[in-house]
């Protein structure tokens, strides 16, 4: 039993990490049918533009908003910019496939100019074993899950309640209809880029001291956040929530009562068995298919 | 048009020659790589039927060329005849990517796309845990070369030739099948399915195959993959396989006949060639592929097209101005 609640617990920690990536990925999804198979090496690199800034001599703190700083610059006004907005006239796939170019490129500039090697990344959170209902739980784990959570509820007060996120929904549901309301379309657009390079400058920060920083280490977590995204919903902020928590703890629990060699092969399962039988997602509303 | 068609045949011609001639130039390394663009192309032949004529999304056809690696390292080194493994291999990605091609029935596009590659990345698990059959993270080694018409394949440069006599007889085979009323259903299916289905086009049996074929194809290039590197591991058909086959039939031009050759040949021989680059060539590679679809999105073929097209309609356009010219003039 009290395994079970530490598996929980650090199953929704990571979990919160993957929610906040697969949400951006829906967000680019939904505001410009960008599918960006980089997400996951969006999150692996302002980790190495924190390590830079550090390196310079900057104390961790600040360290970590030039991080941010450069991750909006970079990977939300530089990449809308350069790729996806001379590429999406074309359709869907050409940008896809631009974005695994991306990906590639990415990995290879941090391992060229940076390092190959595994760094170690500072933690936020201390991390100090507390003892609730005779299971241990990490500060970490907690901390991890509370920052996550934070991003989100403010993310969801943004589109919900501010008229900023009112238009930025409108945009998503009908662009046309949109820009005849008055709706600065492209403005919007922008800021959904910029809310993507600001959720992965966090995931980055969170997960970095988890895994150690490395050029790989997009890789699964990239997957990861897909796996999320689809499951939830993809076109539903909501579903990604619920798609990465849910995804977090099954990975865990896979990992302790299936098998460690198969534990990847569970949310595959789960990411195939909901395209067949509930394509929109668990949360999603039935999208118009394109014939 | 006509000029159009002697460059076609010339550059074929001359293609087709330096293929033969040149590897007697080459030393061992060489040989390798042209042999793993020959290889290559065959997979991503398979898949730009799939994805470029019948317009079904995949991203497992890595997967695919690990099973057929697969099947062919575990059957030779037990003994078994090449000929015997390649039938297998064809066989048995026939038969899984049939099944796997049951999902775009039901979904489309990016859909599609997730179920294979969840699908890819299974496979790879398989692959790599499954040690009885595939001896997991150690891999087989000493995959032997065939023997064929008692003539041993062993050294480079005759295996290089099988592989481009197989690459010879699957253009053959698919430029045959795009012609055929099956090729033409593939680009119905593409294009329209809806419309496709009211012509009466069994368009659920032709997604089907387009999957099969294409998969086959992908088996075809595992068969020959495992002979060439001669050692076997999971590694190479990670989900990362897939995504380069992909990349190499949209940088080709997905559609065009001669989109995976060229594809094949900018995946396999550019990095390559910017060896010199020292540790940057993949970064320039990635570059390069980026630079090259925000330039032209339908690849390296889609900007030769877009050229013909233009200079056909102008030449159009000036024959009917001079028709009217002359009409205008005798009446």
């Amino acid at each position: 039993m009290s395994t079970l609640i530490n598996l929980i617990i650090s199953g929704l920690a990571t979990g919160s990490i993957y929610a906040l990536v697969a949400i951006g990925f829906t967000l680019l999804w939904q505001t410009s049918q960008t599918i960006n198979f980089a997400q996951g090496e969006f999150v692996m690199l302002p980790a190495f533009f924190m390590l830079a800034a550090m390196n310079a001599g900057f104390p961790f703190w600040a360290a970590i908003l030039i991080g941010m700083a450069l991750s909006m610059l970079i990977l939300g006004v530089a990449f809308k910019r350069m790729l996806v907005d001379p590429m999406l006239k074309h359709g869907v796939l050409p940008l896809a496939i631009a974005t695994m170019a991306l990906s590639l490129a990415m990995k290879e500039s941090v391992k060229q100019f940076y390092s190959a090697e595994a760094q170690p990344f500072p933690s936020l959170i201390p991390s100090i074993d507390l003892h609730v209902l005779g299971a241990v739980v990490s500060t970490q784990s907690l901390g991890v899950l509370a920052v996550g959570i934070g991003a989100v509820v403010a993310l969801q007060f943004l589109l919900t309640r501010t008229s900023v996120g009112h238009q930025m929904q409108a945009t998503a549901q009908n662009p046309t209809t949109a820009r005849i309301l008055g709706i600065p379309v492209e403005r919007m657009i922008m800021y959904s880029f910029l809310i993507n390079a600001g959720l992965v400058a966090i995931a980055s920060v969170l997960v970095t001291p988890l895994y150690l920083a490395k050029f790989t280490s997009g890789e699964t977590l990239g997957l990861a956040a897909f796996i999320a995204a689809i499951v939830g919903g993809f076109n539903q902020v909501r579903g990604a929530i619920v798609g990465g928590l849910l995804l977090g703890v099954v990975d865990n629990l896979a990992a302790t009562y299936i098998s460690t060699q198969y534990r990847a092969a569970v949310p595959l399962m789960l990411l195939i068995a909901v395209i067949l039988f509930r394509p929109q997602g668990l949360l999603g509303s039935a999208e118009e298919r394109t014939v | 048009m006509n000029l159009d068609r002697i460059i076609l045949l010339v550059s074929l011609f001359v293609a087709t020659a330096v293929l033969i001639v040149l590897p007697f130039q080459l030393g061992r390394y060489g040989l390798y790589i042209l042999s793993m663009w020959a290889v290559m192309a065959i997979g991503a032949i398979g898949l730009n039927l799939t994805l470029g004529y019948a317009g079904q999304v995949s991203l497992a056809q890595g997967a695919f060329v690990g099973i057929g690696a697969y099947s062919a390292a575990i059957l030779t080194t037990n003994h078994w005849p090449m000929s015997v493994a390649v039938l297998v291999a064809i066989a048995l990605c026939f038969a899984v990517g049939w099944i796997l091609g049951y999902p775009a029935l039901r979904v489309q596009h990016h859909y599609l796309a997730f179920v294979t590659l969840a699908f890819s990345t299974l496979a790879y698990l398989v692959f790599r845990n499954e040690e009885w059959l595939t001896k997991g993270i150690y891999g087989i080694s000493d995959v032997p070369r065939p023997v064929l018409l008692g003539f041993k394949m062993q050294s480079p440069l005759r295996f290089y030739f099988l592989c481009l006599a197989s690459l010879g007889i699957v253009t053959l085979l698919v430029g045959w099948l795009i012609r055929s009323p099956w090729g033409r259903a593939f680009v119905a299916l593409r294009e329209n399915p809806i419309r496709a289905l009211s012509l009466g086009i069994d368009t659920r049996r032709y997604t089907l195959m387009a999957f099969a074929i294409g998969s086959a194809l992908g088996g075809v290039c595992g068969a020959l993959y495992a002979p060439l590197v001669e050692f076997i591991d999971p590694t190479p058909f990670t989900l990362g396989l897939s995504l380069n086959l992909l990349m190499m039939v949209i940088v080709g031009g997905a559609g065009f006949f001669a989109g995976p050759f060229l594809g094949a040949a900018i995946s396999v021989l550019l990095p390559e060639w910017l060896r010199f680059t020292e540790g940057y060539y993949l970064l320039i590679y990635a570059v390069f592929v980026m630079g090259l679809l925000i330039y032209s999105p339908t690849g390296l073929l889609g900007i030769l097209d877009k050229y013909l097209t233009a200079r056909s309609t102008k030449k159009a356009s000036a024959a009917r101005a001079s028709a009217t010219a002359t009409f205008g003039a005798q009446s």
